[in-house]
């Protein structure tokens, strides 16, 4: 009885979550359209209480349930209050533009609440099928999500080729899940581990078994060569549903691949490692030169994610098992890439209205001469995805340039700067069309003050954690260093 | 060799030629239902692994309902086959090194040097009346209560959003409601107009013809 107590009271931020989310579900049927705002209302709520129930359950140890699949450690408490704010954030970001375009419904909100319940799990899996399974219901949520502007031809198009390939890359993780099973007989990770350390280990098959799990994670996380989807996806999708996957997601994404090469696969460092360096140096090159290219900035973003994935590779490529800094650096580097990117899709959405989406680079034309305050946050905001000091983006960088350097590739480092120096052209290229060209536009700016509030705290966090990023990075160094342990 | 040995020689033959025969038949129609003879040979195997239960449940599901689903919908959708297969001799000269290579190293790997019985120990041998589906259930709702709670997320997500991207409120729908009709008054229907009364004048043609028949 004790036993199953424990095992709620780990996972009872998820069951809060998942009650709720069926909640909100069953409430919509409910409701009157004029009064959807408590769907709204309700969802923000929710993201409130698992916050409050992560934090007053946190004991700082490291706790396992449900014989063993699922973890509570500080990695994945502190990475679930990322992922609740950030999808809070894109809640304030989203609500004005999803009910200008008919999909301000219930089961919006609900889906938005499964993936991050999906998110949770990938967050606090300790077992091949638990982390499979968080995976396929963010997967699945997203997929509907994209599709859910099912008039719109391209959304549709990106729902299809965004669901082939996340199935395909979905098979290439099980299969290779499964020859790590075959090799190591355990799906679970700390035996998994376990078995490894003590050399009871079949070398070739466990190779085989990494290469299909890395590739699987790369298609997920979008690196290089396995990134075919996400400039068509980040196109085709509603920009509130872009700035979702573009953002929140990575977050889970990045804790998924620790826990599945960094905590599991620690003994085949050497192995994938490998890997790792040359996805990270294909990325950094393909995504900086490719986003130089084009005009419409969703396309812009999603290459210019390609290559922050790379530099976040470079961060996770620095782990050796004596050193888990590079973990730190890594997960520093996402939480501010999410940041920067929630703040980024925020602009465009401010800027689309009812008919028009601001999706190229020219609807921002002229930005200062329309609205002086968010053209001065766009700087911010494109300043620190340059990796211009003093902003977080810069820091982000400098972390994860500073671990590679201690893991000893200096090669890597020098390749990394220069392509940092070519992505930086499209990036202030957005700041000289928005102050020193003419608009094209002269529509007002939409007010909704709560969304124009969050949006300017927002891209002032990444001023202000950019002058004193100190905090953050200790939290980082902390929470890896209590969980891989 | 023991019997099972033939068998599973059997059964796995079938198997990679029916799984051969799903990509390349040119009908859709075929293809699907080599996949069924695919399952089938599957849960073959399956049984001779003693996974009664996963075999049978395998049949009825993948081939008694998801595979007959699957036939119609492929029978009422009107498939391009040229259109599936342009650029397919373009792809070729790529992927077929590629295929290549991939299944050659997996074939490195994937033999009796690292999976024969001499690396992998034999299976435990049950005592008779061992029931391999109440293990399965015991072990479902004790070990793996986690992801079979997840699962069942998953199936209600994969619910909602059918229902999400394919419901709309149809602006022809025809649809009343019983608990307006009956509540209608008269008032509701008809409108009483005064009108002036038109009298009908009888023409003089019409008097002729009368008094002609």
């Amino acid at each position: 009885m004790n036993g199953i107590q424990s095992d709620l009271l780990n996972a009872l931020p998820e069951i809060f979550v998942l009650v709720m989310a069926m909640f909100i579900l069953i409430l919509d049927l409910f409701l009157k359209s004029e009064n959807r705002i408590a769907i709204f209302l309700l969802s923000q709520i929710t993201l409130l209480g698992a916050a409050f129930i992560t934090i007053f359950t946190y004991t700082g140890g490291v706790g396992y349930s449900f014989s063993g699949m699922f973890v509570d450690d500080p990695l994945a408490n502190a990475v679930k209050l990322m992922i609740y704010l950030s999808t809070s954030i894109m809640m304030f970001y989203t609500r004005s533009y999803i009910s200008l375009r008919g999909m301000f419904r219930g089961e919006f909100y609900s889906l938005i609440l499964f993936a991050m319940l999906g998110m949770m799990i990938m967050v606090s899996g300790q077992h091949f099928l638990t982390l499979y399974m968080g995976l396929e219901l963010l997967s699945l949520c997203l997929y509907s999500l994209v599709a859910m502007d099912r008039d719109n031809f391209h959304a549709t198009e990106a729902a299809m080729k965004y669901f082939v390939l996340g199935a395909l890359a979905s098979g290439m993780l099980l299969y290779g899940m499964s020859m790590l099973y075959g090799a190591t007989g355990s799906l679970n990770i700390t035996d998994v581990a376990n078995a490894l350390q003590n050399n009871a280990q079949d070398h070739p098959v466990l190779i085989l078994g990494l290469v299909f799990v890395v590739a699987g994670l790369a298609f997920k996380l979008g690196a290089v060569p396995f990134h075919m989807w996400v400039p068509d996806v980040y196109q085709g999708a509603p920009t509130a549903i872009t700035l979702f996957i573009g953002s929140v997601t990575k977050l889970a994404a990045f804790v998924f691949v620790v826990r599945l090469l960094v905590q599991g696969l620690s003994v085949l460092v050497v192995d994938w490692q490998g890997m790792l360096i040359i996805m990270s140096v294909l990325s950094i090159a393909l995504g900086n030169v490719t986003a130089i290219a084009q005009t419409n900035i969703k396309r812009m973003f999603a290459y210019s994610t390609i290559s922050h994935i790379g530099y976040l590779l470079l961060g996770i490529l620095s782990y050796s098992p004596t050193n888990p800094n590079g973990i730190a650096a890594a997960m520093f580097y996402v939480a501010s890439y999410v940041l920067m990117t929630l703040a980024g899709f925020g602009m465009i959405l401010l800027l689309s209205r009812k008919g028009f989406e601001a999706e190229n680079i020219e609807d921002l034309k002229g930005l200062n001469q329309r609205s002086p305050w968010f053209a001065f946050m766009m700087l911010i905001t494109m300043f620190s995805m340059a990796g211009v000091p003093p902003t977080l983006g810069f820091y982000a960088k400098f972390s994860v340039l500073q671990s590679a350097l201690q893991a000893g590739f200096v090669w890597l480092v020098v390749y990394a700067v220069l392509m940092a120096v070519i992505g930086a052209f499209y990036y202030l290229r957005i700041v000289k069309v928005m102050y020193f060209d003419e608009p094209l536009d002269h529509h007002e700016i939409r007010n909704y003050p709560e969304m124009n509030m969050v949006l300017s705290a927002n891209a002032l966090g990444l001023l202000i954690l950019g002058l004193m990023p100190q905090r953050l990075m200790d939290i980082c160094a902390y929470v890896v260093v209590r969980s891989l342990q | 060799m023991i019997f099972q040995d033939y068998v599973f020689y059997v059964l796995a033959a079938i198997l990679l030629f029916a799984g051969f025969r799903v990509i390349t038949a040119r009908n859709p129609v075929h293809a699907a239902l080599f996949l069924v003879l695919a399952f089938f040979t599957a849960a073959g195997i399956w049984l001779l692994l003693e996974a009664e239960f996963l075999a049978i449940a395998l049949v009825l599901v993948y081939v008694g309902a998801v595979m007959v689903l699957f036939l119609f919908v492929v029978m009422m959708l009107d498939i391009n086959l040229d259109r599936l297969r342009e650029g397919f001799w373009e792809a070729l000269p790529i992927a077929l090194p590629i295929g290549v290579l991939v299944a050659l190293e997996m074939v490195m790997i994937l033999g009796a040097k690292h999976f024969g019985s001499a690396r992998v120990s034999p299976p435990v041998q049950h005592l008779q009346g061992y029931s391999n589906t109440a293990e399965l259930g015991h072990q479902l709702y004790s070990v793996y209560l986690l992801p079979f709670e997840l699962a069942s997320v998953i199936l209600l997500v994969a619910i909602v959003s059918a229902i999400a991207l394919t419901l709309r409120d149809r602006k022809d729908s025809k649809f009343l409601d019983p608990a307006k009709q009956v509540v209608v008054k008269r008032i509701d229907r008809i409108r009483m107009v005064s009108m002036p009364a038109d009298i009908e004048e009888v023409s003089e043609n019409e008097t002729d013809r009368k008094e002609k028949s």
